[in-house]
């Protein structure tokens, strides 16, 4: 023992860290990202490598040089959000849209407002609707490519954008449905057709279940989401059944899952309290059906998302955590 | 196609009158009369908004000037003299000429004078730290040390001395604003005059301690012993609760204080020769050659061996053995910019 | 299961020296004795050096309202009455006594035997617990005799005892309560009496079954042999800190709230410390003036066969209690008074113990060293473990740019300095360091504001 330790209290501390919890992000991921590799093979590979690499290589270059702060790459928040953007591009997507898509996302979305915890949107979320604006044809095609497992099915879209496309030309759900060999068991395993961590809602539930262990996330946001789009889409199938989708359809295809349980949880772009986290939750389901049944795209879950993002202050203001003694 | 386009130039022009008069009438009725001699006051002050002057800002500073009856209470400490007399030239009033002043810092605690008896390890704030305990070292009047002041000057006057662990102050830069006499929980800065050729002589330790105890916690305290008091033919030091004060009003730059001692603590800066008595070898300081040498700013972070004996010797270009203050000071004031 | 309605952490209990029973310290040579040993005006020396005092013996008086006497723990000579650095660095005023033999003052009652029969003179109570020094032994240490006195126009409902221990690390309230149950019983009858309530809670937290039922066994033992028992009950707390805050116990016992800048009387509570409740009966019952308490000597660094809890006298340098133990372990950074999520850092081993020590506890530096401060990530996580529904993130932002409005606008002066909301921070942010100095400032600022209207 030399000279005595002092400071404030308190003196110890719990077993958490921001580096801790990002790690724990990226291991909820690696079901998602196992799967994505075994039905995509060596462009899922490559996508996610690009992706990572690129991310943690901007954050490196713009504390290094721009902001001449602390590095701040070793807290793995850079890695999760490269998970996140390669997971959310179309298994086909070319290597350069990645790239460019991991610049915009650290780049403009985190650092421009000042780096980890001052972002105000998603960036992985922010990056992916860029592109998709940017590259709609790279971002919509749907081909399947060669992976080390499973069938060589080429898909030319997703279940989504068929099933709008579909209504569009006046068929019937059923008809539909029919059409496309349609199966719920299908959506839960092996989902050809979508982002590349679409492709399987059950290593998604995994990693949601690790989290909520972990107690990395709370299940608010996560369930609220799920409950509006449940309600909301089962309202409108109660009422037409053939011409809205049912709500265990809406709940397990397109990005329902992997955005409810990875990107609204993020704990920079969401409100504090849990009551926040419900009003915010409900608020992405809404506007995600909302999209999916009246808008032009097929998918709403990456606006919504950023749509709720930006009234997050809003709603950190409006719901406080109640205080003792002043009721 | 024709009547629409006519239409439209009249509507809109007749809105845009309308707006116009609504504008003016508002403009009247809730017009703020102002002296315009605020403006003109405003003008010629520094713009640092620093609150040095006890007032929220430039703008707030020059309403009181003008409100003021006279500027005797009212002083710009970044301007100075200079602005002072623009400002009176304004309002047309005499203005009373202010010494000009500059912090200082009254520790001498030296990580070598001062050893460590506990490591703190808490948020790097003096406030916090003096709100948690007596600090980390036996002296608990001393400097603490996590730089409150330095993060306060708005002028980058202020910075750590890595060596000595003790603020310095670039007499250069420092306007004597009083953000770090305020934001100092110890009370160590004070704000006394530059002096003649920037020269000082002041107590650099406010210990109140025991004259043994406050040796037993640093080398270079100020023991209360008196000695000063008595050798000053001013009768400008005070010795109370066992610690001496030298009134710059009163002070006459003898140095006779400085020679008396025991410890060091009565430091003498910008001076060309140290102060003397026995003393060992007296050199020429080369002042006046280089701006370096102005820049010194000696007080506190002079530890007590270069009051004395240290003072060197040669030029500045080729003085490796100068202070730590002359050569290592500004280097992290510069960093700060 | 009861427990607060509103955030709380989790942290690891640790209880190593649970197991341990309660060892009489050694006297040592010499003790030095603080005259700021509680909450309030320090008391005044009235001894000298050369004089000799006993035992039990009144060595300073209480100079206010909130005050309290200051006895000597020990028979022996006055060798000096000066100032000496308390735990914190400071220098405090200390009586010095070259240690002799015991021999107590006339009047203390230094038997075994419990005494039962609660005194019907009320005052009489009142004036033996202020005339034996009595003050909370919760870590507050105000004085016990002013908080049973409350104002004419409030009225005590529950008397609340406080065994919850939630802090990780202390047993010695533990170890009373399994040793001294009887006496805590008694303590708690003659507060209840005092306070002229019907009911009275000891609330203690799930993880000291034992001393839930012993505590239980004790109480209904009295209830059956002796009068002024009923009413008291003992109620299973869950394991939540910090459970033994004040405001938190209230919550959790009575379902009411402390309104802000209240006092748990406003809502008919009074809340007294298991320990506390001891020194009552000591006092009371045994006219024995507080000058012994239980410490808790631990840490993970600490061999098993050390892990000790001690029967201290005021007094004693810690050091010495930590050579009694066999010196301070080799990988010990840091050596707090008190638990680990509210204690103080010990700076000076010189120190001495105090009516209110409770613990010397060895961290080493991986457990305590803080970490480097990094971005907020804006979890939410402090807002969560706040137990008084602050949102620390938030005061730790304003407290940095000065912005005291709003400080208290966001309540940063409810803040209790649990130390929840650091001890939860992944980043690390040092929420709580500037939270305390920001609510220091408010308080004043607000204490300002109305003094001239008196």
């Amino acid at each position: 023992m030399s000279k005595l330790l002092v400071s404030p209290s308190p003196h110890i501390h719990a077993d958490i860290s921001t580096s801790r919890i990002m790690r724990d992000v990226v291991i909820a991921l690696l079901p998602s990202v196992i799967v994505s590799i075994l039905y995509y093979g060596w462009s899922s590979v490559m996508l996610l490598a690009v992706s990572v690499i690129t991310c943690i290589l901007v954050e490196y270059l713009i504390t290094r040089f721009l902001m001449k702060s602390p590095c701040t790459v070793t807290d793995w928040s850079a890695a999760v959000t490269g998970v996140l953007l390669a997971l959310n591009l179309p298994p086909a997507c070319p290597w350069w849209v990645a790239m460019i898509g991991a610049i915009f996302a650290i780049g403009v979305v985190k650092m421009t407002f000042g780096g980890l915890g001052q972002n105000l949107f998603n960036p992985a979320i922010a990056a992916r609707v860029f592109l998709l604006v940017s590259f709609p044809v790279a971002m919509t095609n749907w081909a399947k490519p060669a992976g080390f497992i499973g069938v060589d099915a080429t898909s030319g879209a997703t279940l989504l954008g068929t099933v709008k496309e579909g209504l569009a030309k006046g068929d019937t759900l059923s008809q539909i449905f029919a059409a496309n060999d349609f199966s719920y068991l299908q959506t839960l395993f092996v989902n050809i057709g979508g982002s590349a961590g679409e492709i399987s809602a059950l290593a998604i539930l995994i990693g949601f279940v690790y989290l909520l262990a972990r107690k990395v996330i709370r299940p608010h946001i996560t369930l609220s989401i799920w409950a509006t789009v449940i309600v909301f889409s089962g309202i409108f199938w109660l009422i037409n059944p053939e011409q809205y989708t049912d709500p265990l359809f809406n709940l397990l295809t397109g990005g329902v899952l992997l955005g409810s349980v990875f990107m609204a949880t993020d704990y920079v772009t969401s409100p504090m309290s849990a009551r926040g986290g419900i009003v915010f939750g409900v608020g992405i389901g809404l506007l995600t059906m909302l999209i999916r049944y009246f808008g032009a795209y097929p998918e709403g879950m990456s606006f919504a998302i950023l749509i709720m993002n930006s009234v997050v202050p809003l709603i950190n203001k409006a719901f406080k955590q109640k205080k003792y003694g002043r009721a | 196609m024709t009547t629409t386009i006519i239409w439209t130039i009249v509507a809109v022009t007749l809105l845009g009158l309308l707006l116009a008069v609504v504008l003016y009438l508002v403009a009247k009725k809730f017009k703020v009369e102002e002296d315009p001699r605020i403006d003109e006051v405003e003008k010629v002050m520094p713009g640092a908004n620093c609150g040095g002057c006890g007032f929220a800002g430039c703008r707030a500073f020059a309403q009181a000037c003008v409100e003021a009856p006279n500027l005797d209470n009212n002083f710009c400490p970044v301007g100075g003299n200079e602005v002072m007399k623009k400002v009176a030239a304004v309002l047309g009033v005499e203005v009373k000429e202010k010494a000009p002043m500059v912090a200082v810092v009254r520790c001498n605690g030296t990580c070598e004078n001062r050893p460590k008896t506990n490591e703190y390890d808490g948020y790097k704030s003096c406030k916090v730290k003096a709100a948690l305990y007596s600090g980390d070292t036996g002296c608990i009047y001393g400097c603490l040390g996590c730089g409150d002041c330095v993060a306060a000057c708005q002028f980058g006057a202020l910075s750590m001395d890595p060596v000595t662990g003790l603020p310095v102050v670039d007499e250069e830069k420092c306007t004597a604003c009083g953000a770090c006499v305020k934001a100092c929980p110890k009370k160590i800065i004070e704000l006394r005059n530059k002096g003649p050729k920037n020269r000082r002589v002041f107590v650099s330790c406010v210990n109140m301690e025991k004259g043994a105890t406050a040796r037993k916690a640093c080398k270079s305290a100020c023991i209360g012993c008196g000695k000063c008091e008595k050798a000053c033919p001013f009768g400008a030091i005070t010795v109370e609760h066992n610690v001496a004060y030298i009134d710059f009003n009163k002070c006459k730059l003898c140095r006779k204080c400085v020679v008396e001692c025991p410890t060091g603590a009565i430091h003498d800066v910008n001076f060309p020769t140290p102060a003397q008595k026995p003393a060992p070898k007296p050199a020429a300081k080369p002042e006046t050659a280089s701006p370096a040498a102005a820049v010194e700013t000696a007080e506190a972070a002079a530890p007590k061996p270069a009051a004395e004996t240290k003072r060197p010797v040669q030029s500045p270009a080729t003085a490796p053995a100068s202070p730590v203050t002359e050569k290592e000071a500004p280097k992290p004031e510069k960093k700060e910019e | 299961m009861k427990t607060f309605s509103i955030g709380g952490v989790h942290p690891h209990d640790s209880k190593i020296a649970a197991g341990s029973k309660i060892e009489v310290l050694p006297l040592p040579k010499t003790v030095y004795i603080s005259m700021i040993q509680h909450l309030g005006g320090p008391a005044k020396a009235i001894v000298a050096p050369g004089d000799r005092v006993k035992t039990g013996q009144v060595i300073g008086e209480p100079t206010g309202f909130i005050s309290a006497y200051v006895h000597s723990s020990v028979t022996g000579t006055v060798k000096s009455v000066g100032l000496r650095k308390d735990l914190n660095g400071i220098p405090v005023v200390h009586v010095e006594i070259a240690v002799e033999p015991d021999e107590w003052m006339d009047g203390i009652d230094t038997s075994d035997k419990l005494v039962t029969e609660i005194p019907e003179d009320r005052q009489f109570i009142l004036d033996r617990i202020k005339s034996n020094g009595v003050v909370g032994l919760g870590g507050a240490t105000f004085p016990t005799h002013v908080k049973l006195c409350p104002p004419p126009d409030k009225k005590a409902e529950c008397l609340i005892l406080n065994g919850a221990e939630c802090e990780p690390y202390l047993t010695s309230d533990y170890r009373i309560m399994l040793e001294k149950s009887e006496q805590i019983v008694v303590g708690a009858a003659i507060m209840k009496k005092v306070l002229g309530v019907s009911r009275a809670v000891i609330g203690i937290e799930e993880n000291k079954p034992e001393a839930i039922a012993k505590m239980r066994e004790t109480v209904s033992k009295l209830q059956s042999s002796a009068k002024g028992y009923d009413g008291i009950e003992v109620m299973t707390l869950k394991k939540k800190y910090p459970q033994g805050g004040e405001k938190q116990l209230i919550d959790a016992v009575m379902r009411r709230q402390v309104k802000s800048m209240g006092l748990p009387i406003d809502v008919g509570a009074v809340v007294q410390n298991v320990a506390t409740s001891l020194a009552v009966y000591d006092a009371v019952q045994k006219n024995m003036p507080l000058i012994t308490n239980t410490l808790t000597v631990t840490g993970d660094c600490l061999p098993a066969d050390r892990q000790k809890n001690y029967l201290f006298r005021i007094g004693y340098p810690l050091s010495y209690i930590a050579e009694c133990n066999g010196g301070v372990p080799e990988q010990a950074a840091k050596i707090v008074s008190g638990g680990p999520m509210m204690g103080k850092a010990i700076s000076n081993l010189d120190a001495t113990t105090q009516k209110g020590s409770s613990s010397l506890l060895y961290l080493t530096e991986k457990q305590t060293e803080r970490k480097p401060e990094s971005n907020c990530i804006r979890c939410g996580k402090c807002a969560e473990a706040c137990p008084m529904g602050l949102e620390p993130f938030l005061l730790n932002k304003l407290a940095r740019n000065g912005m005291t409005e709003e400080l208290e606008q966001n309540a940063v002066q409810d803040c209790i300095e649990c130390g929840c909301c650091l001890y939860s921070c992944p980043a690390n942010i040092p929420l709580l360091d500037m939270i305390r100095i920001a609510k220091g400032e408010v308080i004043r600022a607000m204490r300002a504001r109305t003094a001239p209207k008196k």
